[in-house]
């Protein structure tokens, strides 16, 4: 069963460098907080660098926000609401989000460069994944903004108002489409703090909606850390929160709104359960497992970080998993053939390390493939841990990484109970190929998300969202309309 | 008639023809017939549809059926916008078409607009309908049980004779969106906006065949789409009366469903697209 | 009849061979499932290659081509001017390899060793009343012999499609060994599936096995007479049941996509899928063939402009 595929060690056949152009993107040296329609210098009058990942190298510095800049940016939010965004027909206010959608797609490449220059994920995924949702989730809540009598039938759908949204490093623009589409399609206008670590593409696309003819102050960007953030979720004219981000931070944010009538939606931490069985799909489930894990190096809430495999092939898949992982090629973002990218930052790469390390003392069994890491940058080897107990940390903590747990159980229920046995609750899969199954499964796992035969799929028309401590509220489909209508709360 | 403009050049006139799986032929019989504005100086002589070029626009919007109702709704809600997006390039030639057929340039214009917005609010149906209107069933079983929308067929339509642009893209646009194709019997007495909207078609990624559109005289054609055992629903918005009563008998024979009974040419509503799909109803067993 | 299987390939199989233990057996195949599939193809589709690997790879893929011509009409005089092109694919630059073999008609062997006498090239031959495959045993079994005597290097049979689809696994398996007995260490046997014809990804995967264990050297899609022939989703199956069969007994076997293909770009995505399936251990004609007729001059344009910089005319390559 330990036998390896023969290889020719004489045979050369590379693909990389096949790099994408960067030329296509021009950044400024240095950008100020996009408040009403225009860039404009911070109050605080500081500024902080944002860097390339995958080589440190400085790309722009940005302007940090202080509370006096996020009451600028409020006030406007709540001028160009009452100036009349919120009163436009939404058939209007719909025009307006598919020419956003359009200017998208037209400058799709040029953004899909920019977030992997900023992010460090691969371009392939940048490409293929987000740019393409971005473009879809501007399209699709375009059409529900003239239509929202008929997506809540006896409700009278009005805005709430100012919307504050701080928005997470993994899939900065996708985070930002997923904020802002449904947010203006209900007639809200918004306030939004992309992260610290990835602010460009946001700032670009306060440009690209400039062009688009947005009315000012509709969109407001303010760049900044948890102090930022902070101000925003604080400040006393902003009618809700929206916050995508890791659980112990939508704590704070829960905390600090306690006492207030802001509304709240919060899309939090993951730790999902990825069940196989044995009569799963074999190679595609392999796939799954992989995508699942690595892509966009595991900095995904939803990865598929813990994996069950029914006990009659465990030892099967996992030799089938490792083969597949020494393929996988990791490096430069840029790189059209890379599959794993850079770890977004040097404090997320201690966080990873560290998890790491607590899972080879706990006594769980590390498997790397040999691959050669880049010289600069935050990097991370795609990692698996077989033999690991519930009990683990690795098992238990969102690593937010390229590191899979791998467990295993032998009858359905057992498979239930270990997945839904964490405090989170926002993906699971399950890879078998009875039908009956895989509905009985989805019944009793407490996620908002169940992939089967699949995994890691979005779409703007279907919601997405936790259970449990991985948050409130659903983005997506219909049901992200919601958190930003009156009534309903 | 003046063969020479006053600039001493000579205009090269349009020939109006028919639109039938992406093509524009001439109508095979050969004939045409004269389109008047409101005060009765002669347009064009525009082509004049027979039942077999009616049969032709039937084979190709079957041909066609399954390719465009197996698209994703994301992709179809892309076409119909780009119809838009054309439309409105093209506004200022309809808006002088349908002052022809009588309205003020500021009707006409409102008119074009009406109909350039109605397909972006249709647009924006294609990936949402089947969320209204489809269900998960809460049945008494350890069954999942989901009911969701898909589309009837191959539509014909007997376009509304005004508003000539507003009525033809009110009901089409519910037609297409889901995943029907279609057959239209233009407006008689104002086709211009219909072979304007043909060519708009043309240049907007429509698939052939997916919309077939066909000049000429409803009473004529009526009856041979209404017997056609090949066509899934008919819209009667704009059958006068002897022409609605002989295409609903003829619809008979292969129980089409008929819609546009009540008469509104410029209706705006999902219960419209509602009226061209069937429900299909999936029970599957939830079990170990 | 005793059913003699080469003992290494028997490591799968169950020890009493009958149509009921074959079905066990293949029951026992993984199952597919076609979304991962596809996605997967496209994923390994965007790979993009540099161009000193590009060339490598083009050259690499005229030398696994079976340039092929399988129609009622083809001469001794067609097949003449095929095999000068086999031999010397681009008169005007020497550096292009020879293809790997000419697929031809069992009435067309002679003519073609003539043609390719002296050179690398090897002569395949169709057997077991392709394309369909709709006749008996004892008479696929003698048109394979006659055509090994005419001194075929290479037979592409057909499997029975309709008895597979039926259930009559043995039949089929039956049929693939009696052929593999007759070719002997004469001549390498390729299978040819018809994927085209099996239905499902599940199918395509379990006839793959049965083939491979029956004695198969190469399997092979299709037959280009039925449509869809190959396409990456389905060479990718079967790359997966090559790998799977290898692991389990170490018999290593070839692939043959063969149908459809006809540009280099379809070529190259070919190559990506096998690198990352089998590695690279798989990568020369020995195991890896490409079934076509018009690849070949798209391949050479292709070469052609790496080495000019001028994009090609059709008009300065040769048809023959």
């Amino acid at each position: 069963m330990s036998r390896n595929l023969p290889a020719t060690p004489a045979l050369e056949w590379s693909y990389a460098p096949s790099r994408e152009a960067s030329e296509i993107v021009e950044l400024e040296r240095r950008y100020g907080l996009f408040i009403n329609g225009k860039f404009r210098a911070p109050a605080s009058k500081k500024y902080f660098p944002t860097i390339n990942p995958a080589n440190e190298d400085l790309l722009a510095e940005v302007a940090e926000a202080n509370a006096t800049d996020v009451g600028r940016a409020v006030k406007a939010a709540r001028d160009a609401f009452e100036d009349g965004w919120g009163e436009m027909p939404g058939k209007e206010r719909a025009k307006y989000l598919f020419r956003i959608a359009r200017m998208v797609q037209e400058r799709s490449r040029e953004l899909a460069v920019l977030e992997t220059l900023d992010g460090g994920k691969p371009i392939k995924e940048s490409r293929d994944v987000d740019l393409p949702l971005v473009a879809a989730h501007f399209f699709y809540y375009a059409g529900w903004a003239d239509k929202l009598e008929y997506a809540f039938p006896g409700l009278d759908p009005e805005p709430l108002g100012v919307a504050g949204q701080v928005i997470p490093w993994n899939f900065p623009l996708m985070m930002l489409a997923w904020k802002i589409a449904p947010a203006l399609a209900a007639g809200n206008t918004v306030v939004l703090k992309p992260a610290e670590t990835t602010p460009l593409s946001a700032l670009t696309f306060a440009g690209l909606a400039s062009e688009a003819g947005l009315p000012p102050g509709v969109i407001n960007i303010v760049t900044g850390a948890g102090a930022t953030g902070a101000a925003l979720v604080e400040h006393n004219d902003v009618d809700k929160i929206a916050f995508t981000g890791s659980t112990s931070v939508g704590k704070q944010i829960a905390t600090a709104l306690a006492g207030s009538k802001k509304r709240l939606t919060l899309e939090l931490g993951g730790k999902a359960a990825h069940v196989i069985f044995d009569d799963a799909p074999m190679d595609q489930a392999i796939e799954g497992v992989i995508n699942g894990i690595f892509f966009n190096q595991g900095h995904v809430c939803c990865a598929g970080s813990r994996l069950f495999v029914q006990e009659s092939i465990h030892d099967r898949f996992v030799e089938k998993l490792k083969r597949r992982l020494s393929t996988l090629r990791v490096g430069d973002p840029l790189d059209k053939n890379t599959d794993v990218g850079a770890i977004n930052s040097a404090e997320q790469l201690a966080r990873i390390s560290e998890l790491v390390e607590a899972g080879q003392q706990e006594g769980a069994e590390m498997y790397q493939p040999d691959c050669v890491l880049p010289r600069n940058g935050f990097w991370f080897r795609p990692t698996l841990f077989t033999g690991v107990s519930q009990s683990h940390r690795i098992a238990q903590e969102e690593i937010f990484g390229p590191v899979l747990s791998i467990l295993s159980f032998r009858t359905p229920e057992e498979a239930v109970e270990k997945a839904n046995n964490t405090p989170y609750g926002l993906s699971a899969g399950v890879w078998t190929s009875k039908g009956s199954r895989i509905l009985w499964m989805a019944d009793r796992l407490k996620a908002g998300v169940v992939w089967a035969n699949t995994y890691n799929k979005f779409d703007p028309a279907s919601p997405f969202g936790g259970y449990k401590e991985s948050g409130f509220g659903r983005e997506g489909g219909r049901h992200g309309l919601l958190p930003y209508l009156k009534g309903v709360g | 008639m003046v063969n020479q403009s006053r600039a001493g050049r000579l205009d090269v006139r349009k020939t109006y023809k028919l639109y039938i799986n992406g093509e524009f032929p001439r109508s095979e019989s050969g004939r045409s017939y004269v389109a008047r504005d409101s005060e009765g100086e002669v347009l064009a002589r525009v082509a004049r549809a027979s039942r077999k070029d009616l049969r032709e626009a039937v084979r190709a919007a079957r041909t066609a059926e399954e390719k465009w109702a197996a698209k994703s709704g994301y992709n179809r809600g892309q076409i119909l916008y780009r119809i838009a997006e054309m439309m409105e390039d093209r506004g200022a030639v309809f808006a002088e078409q349908l002052g022809d057929g009588g309205l003020t340039p500021a009707r006409a214009r409102a008119e074009v607009s009406a109909a350039v917005d109605r397909m972006v609010w249709y647009a924006g149906w294609a990936d949402k309908f089947s969320q209204i209107y489809g269900n998960l069933n809460p049945v008494a079983g350890p069954f999942f049980n989901i009911s969701a929308p898909e589309p009837t067929g191959v539509v014909g339509i007997i376009a509304p004779e005004t508003p000539a642009l507003l009525g033809l893209v009110s009901r089409l646009a519910p037609v297409i969106v889901t995943g029907n194709t279609a057959v239209v019997v233009s407006s008689e007495s104002q086709p211009l906006p219909a072979i304007t909207f043909s060519e708009v078609l043309e240049s907007s990624d429509v698939p052939p065949g997916v919309i077939n559109i066909l000049t000429g005289f409803p009473a004529e054609l009526a009856p041979w789409l209404a017997d056609h055992m090949d066509v899934n629903a008919v819209d009667l918005a704009g059958a006068v009366p002897e022409v609605g009563l002989r295409v609903r008998q003829g619809a008979v024979h292969n129980v089409k469903r008929l819609v546009g009974t009540d008469g509104y040419t410029d209706l705006q509503s999902p219960y419209l697209i509602a009226a061209f799909t069937e429900t299909k109803t999936v029970w599957h067993p939830k079990g170990l | 009849m005793a059913l003699a299987v080469a003992p290494d390939r028997a490591a799968l199989l169950p020890e009493r061979i009958t149509n009921a233990s074959l079905a066990g057996f293949l029951r026992s195949v993984p199952s597919t499932d076609e979304v991962g599939v596809e996605e997967r193809v496209a994923s390994l589709s965007t790979r993009s290659i540099k161009k000193d690997s590009k060339s490598e790879a083009l050259r690499l893929a005229v030398r696994m081509m079976d340039l092929t011509t399988l129609e009622g009409k083809d001469t001794p005089g067609k097949v003449a001017q095929m095999s000068a092109k086999a031999v010397r694919p681009d008169p005007t630059d020497p550096s292009v390899p020879s293809v790997a073999a000419v697929c031809v008609y069992p009435a067309m062997v002679p003519y073609a060793l003539e043609a390719v006498a002296g050179s690398s090239v090897k002569v395949a031959s169709v057997a077991t009343y392709f394309p369909s495959g709709q006749l008996d045993t004892k008479l696929k079994v003698t048109e394979t012999s006659r055509v090994v005597e005419m001194g075929a290097h290479e037979i592409d049979m057909v499997i029975d499609r309709g008895a597979f689809l039926s259930g009559e696994y043995f039949r089929v398996f039956d049929e693939i060994r009696r052929v593999r007995e007759v070719c002997g260490d004469q001549a390498h046997l390729k299978v040819i599936l018809e994927t085209g014809e099996l239905g499902s990804y599940d199918q395509v995967r379990r006839a793959s096995m049965l083939a491979m264990a029956a004695g198969a050297d190469f399997i092979k899609t299709s037959t280009g007479k039925v449509q869809p022939a190959a396409t990456l989703p389905v060479t990718l199956v079967m790359l997966e049941a090559i790998r799977d069969f290898y692991l389990a007994t170490g018999v290593q076997v070839g692939m043959k996509p063969a149908g459809g293909i006809r540009t280099s770009k379809d070529a190259i995505r070919y190559l990506v899928v096998l690198n990352e399936t089998l590695g690279s251990a798989w990568m020369t004609p020995d195991w890896f063939r490409f079934g076509a007729s018009t690849l070949l001059n798209d391949v050479l344009m292709q070469i052609r402009w790496l080495k000019t910089g001028r994009y090609q005319s059709a008009d300065y390559f040769t048809k023959d």
